[in-house]
């Protein structure tokens, strides 16, 4: 079952047409804190974009000033061309959001959670009763509708919150870390669902630091780190930036700085980081024919070698190419 | 349906299903209500006395205190009189408890009104009756310095040379007594605007438990923040003022259903008196707005929804023990009385006072006035402050 009205020509046109979404220039501060700072992307209908990076990057600032939770110092949010502020109630309406944290009442049912939220999102009473029906089927809980919140496990309280952020079939969608703290199999079926949404032509924004979810889902990444976009493209793009490049992984016990000095040494090596947990990454063209000289050179710093990694370029590859940190420090 | 009917109504089904909230609003201050009632309400509010007279002159000065002194006491509800024949069945009704005290009147009792020893009556008092006997001894001794300064002046006619026939004794005598009268008794209910103790501590308890309350309405935005909920509010179409009328509105339904229920309660249970239904009305709601505006400030103030708890809890139980929620404030002295008119609990109490006492909507009128200014006033710091209140 859709959870969106759109249709797949809608979708496809909308890709070609303005952005649904267009940021630009955003920027916000809390006291001396600079949390965004000249962030701009736009988002196409029925595209999925996704915002890679670290916690603490700034990644939930941005979205709430998308949703008109907060709003921005500098800047400005469009949807479909009109200017989004927390006072822009007809633009909100357009908007699912979904929170990081699970944002329920744990005292009411799934049926109850969302019919309220339906209340608030003026659909009329019969229009949300069938809504809210759609809605349980889609996520799964249509035989615990009646129970109340507080009896559900972790995952069934996420997906909940999902079906929270769709309750009114909103043109974006906007996750914030939606799969945090949930177990496999959950976090599996919340991407399937996701990926369905975007099929179906919803557009979908949403933030993760967990570098596999955001190349699954993402049409488009935008990596953030300290409050700056600091690339932007599609998945390909962005590891396309590593050229043919590939990693080499090194565990040390001890002193990783210390070796990933050594190594800077190395003409093979076109970088060399030490992102922490006694970690040093190696970026080389051939890992095969530069592995000996890598191990040899931090073989020379004493530091014993417990574990050694040889990876293609990824999005974490990339993040940390650009920053020089691990997405998950 | 406007938002901020959405948002209330789901705090109130929230409300329902939090049975501490209903024991907190209704069933603490009823069963408090109850227990100080019982334990303070008799001394409080003082039954009628039962008292005997064994007349044993049967002369008219004997009667005349029977009917006009005795008698005053039961027009104006304060004893039960009854006579008895003697003095022995007088004496052993008093010490099974049957009566509070019994005044022995003695032969020859208008003679001595006449003769040169003072007249006396005699008073059998209970020890396990001790103000009514007390009530008794000064009635007696009243009426018989009464009495005294009629031998007195008897004799002084005498020393006047005046040749009194015993007619004209008695009609001195009589004249004198009924001239000075030996007790005065004024009725106290209605114009002295006091409650009576079961709906003193009554309404004391529904206006204390009222701050707690109305709480579960404007405290929840700080649950909402802590739960993650408001910034859920805050994305979806409505406007931030909204958001804080539901949770306001939530306050004011919940704090006027729980002293409805109370009033009514305290009524058939208690026997409570509140007064007016109207004036009574009048009151709960100007009660119930003046405390939501306060805890609407406080909770503009609190970070946590623990924090929150706290300092609630701190303003309640402060005002309400300045506000005479327990004890009439006015017997700690003028100053503490007029330091209680900051307190709605105060406001709300003089205003049962005044309908309790037989006055209608226009006696409450100045209490309505007094906890409309509050809720104004706290109603406007909490509206100023609601950027931060609404803090996501």
């Amino acid at each position: 079952m859709s959870l969106v009205q759109t249709t797949g020509a809608e979708h496809e046109t909308g890709r070609r047409d303005a952005p649904l979404l267009r940021c630009a220039n955003l920027e916000k501060s809390f006291s001396s804190l600079k949390a965004v700072d000249d962030v701009s992307f736009t988002i196409g209908a029925g595209e999925t974009y996704g915002l890679l990076g670290p916690n603490g990057a700034g990644k939930t600032t941005l979205i709430s000033i998308v949703a008109g939770v907060l709003e921005s110092d500098a800047g400005a949010v469009t949807i479909d061309r009109e200017p989004m502020s927390p006072g822009s109630l007809s633009v909100k309406a357009r908007i699912g959001y979904v929170p990081q944290d699970i944002a329920l009442y744990p005292d009411l049912t799934a049926r109850e959670n969302l019919a309220f939220f339906a209340s608030l999102y003026h659909l009329r009473r019969r229009e949300a009763r069938v809504r809210v029906a759609e809605v349980l089927e889609v996520i799964g809980l249509a035989d615990r509708a009646g129970d109340k919140v507080q009896t559900y496990s972790g995952g069934m309280k996420r997906r909940l919150n999902i079906g929270v952020g769709l309750i009114h079939r909103p043109r974006l969608l906007i996750l914030d870390e939606p799969t945090v703290g949930v177990d496999p199999q959950s976090r599996n079926a919340i991407l399937s669902s996701i990926e369905q949404l975007s099929a179906g032509g919803m557009a979908v924004l949403y933030t993760t630091h967990y570098m596999e979810e955001a190349e699954r889902l993402c049409d488009r990444v935008g990596i953030v780190d300290l409050g700056h976009l600091i690339a932007e493209g599609t998945p390909r793009e962005l590891t396309a930036r590593l050229g043919e490049a590939q990693h080499i992984e090194l565990t040390v016990e001890r002193d990783p700085e210390l070796v990933a000095d050594a190594l800077r040494g190395l003409p093979i090596a076109s970088q060399v980081s030490a992102p922490g947990n006694g970690m040093v990454d190696v970026l080389v063209r051939d890992a095969g024919a530069a592995l000996p000289a890598v191990l040899a050179g931090a073989a020379t710093t004493g530091a014993p070698i417990r574990s050694v990694t040889v990876r293609e370029p990824d999005l974490e590859a990339v993040f940390l190419h650009l920053t020089g940190k691990r997405l998950r420090d | 349906m406007p938002a901020a009917l959405t948002i209330a109504g789901k705090d109130l089904r929230q409300r329902l299903r939090d049975r501490s909230a209903i024991m907190l609003a209704i069933v603490v201050p009823l069963v408090l209500a109850a227990i100080f009632s019982m334990l303070f309400g008799p001394s409080a509010t003082p039954r009628e006395f039962r008292y005997a007279i064994v007349d044993g002159d049967r002369s008219e000065i004997s009667q005349g205190f029977a009917a006009d002194v005795l008698g005053g006491l039961e027009e104006a509800d304060v004893a039960s009189v009854v006579p008895r024949e003697n003095e022995a069945t007088a004496r052993r009704q008093v010490r099974d408890g049957d009566l509070d005290a019994a005044f022995l009147v003695p032969p020859g009792f208008a003679a001595g009104v006449q003769g040169e020893q003072p007249v006396d009556i005699t008073i059998v008092g209970s020890p396990d009756s001790v103000t009514a006997t007390s009530v008794a001894r000064s009635v007696a001794r009243s009426y018989a310095e009464g009495l005294n300064a009629v031998r007195v002046a008897v004799a002084a006619l005498g020393a006047e040379g005046v040749r009194l026939a015993p007619a004209d004794i008695e009609q001195v005598a009589e004249q004198t007594v009924h001239g000075a009268a030996p007790l005065t008794l004024t009725d106290v209910s209605a114009d002295a605007r006091v409650l009576d103790a079961k709906t003193y501590f009554a309404a004391g308890m529904a206006v204390f438990f009222l701050l707690f309350t109305v709480q579960f309405g404007v405290s929840s935005l700080v649950d909402e923040r802590a739960e993650g909920t408001l910034s859920r509010l805050l994305a979806a179409p409505v406007r931030r003022r909204s958001i804080l009328v539901g949770k306001l509105l939530t306050s004011v339904v919940l704090g006027v259903v729980s002293l409805t229920v109370l009033v009514v309660a305290t009524s058939l249970l208690l026997g409570a008196r509140w007064g007016n239904p109207v004036a009574v009305a009048a009151l709960v709601l100007c009660g119930v707005l003046a405390a939501t505006g306060i805890t609407a400030v406080v909770a503009s103030a609190a970070k946590t929804a623990e924090q929150a708890g706290s300092w609630q809890a701190v303003v309640a139980v402060s005002l309400g023990l300045l506000g005479g929620a327990f004890f009439p404030i006015q017997q700690s002295g003028s100053l503490m009385a007029t330091l209680s008119l900051v307190t709605p609990h105060a406001w709300f109490m003089q205003g049962l006072a005044d309908t309790s006492g037989g006055g209608g909507l226009a006696q409450v009128l100045p209490a309505c006035v007094a906890l409309l200014a509050m809720a104004a006033a706290t109603g406007a710091v909490a509206l100023s402050r609601i950027d931060k209140v609404l803090a996501p």
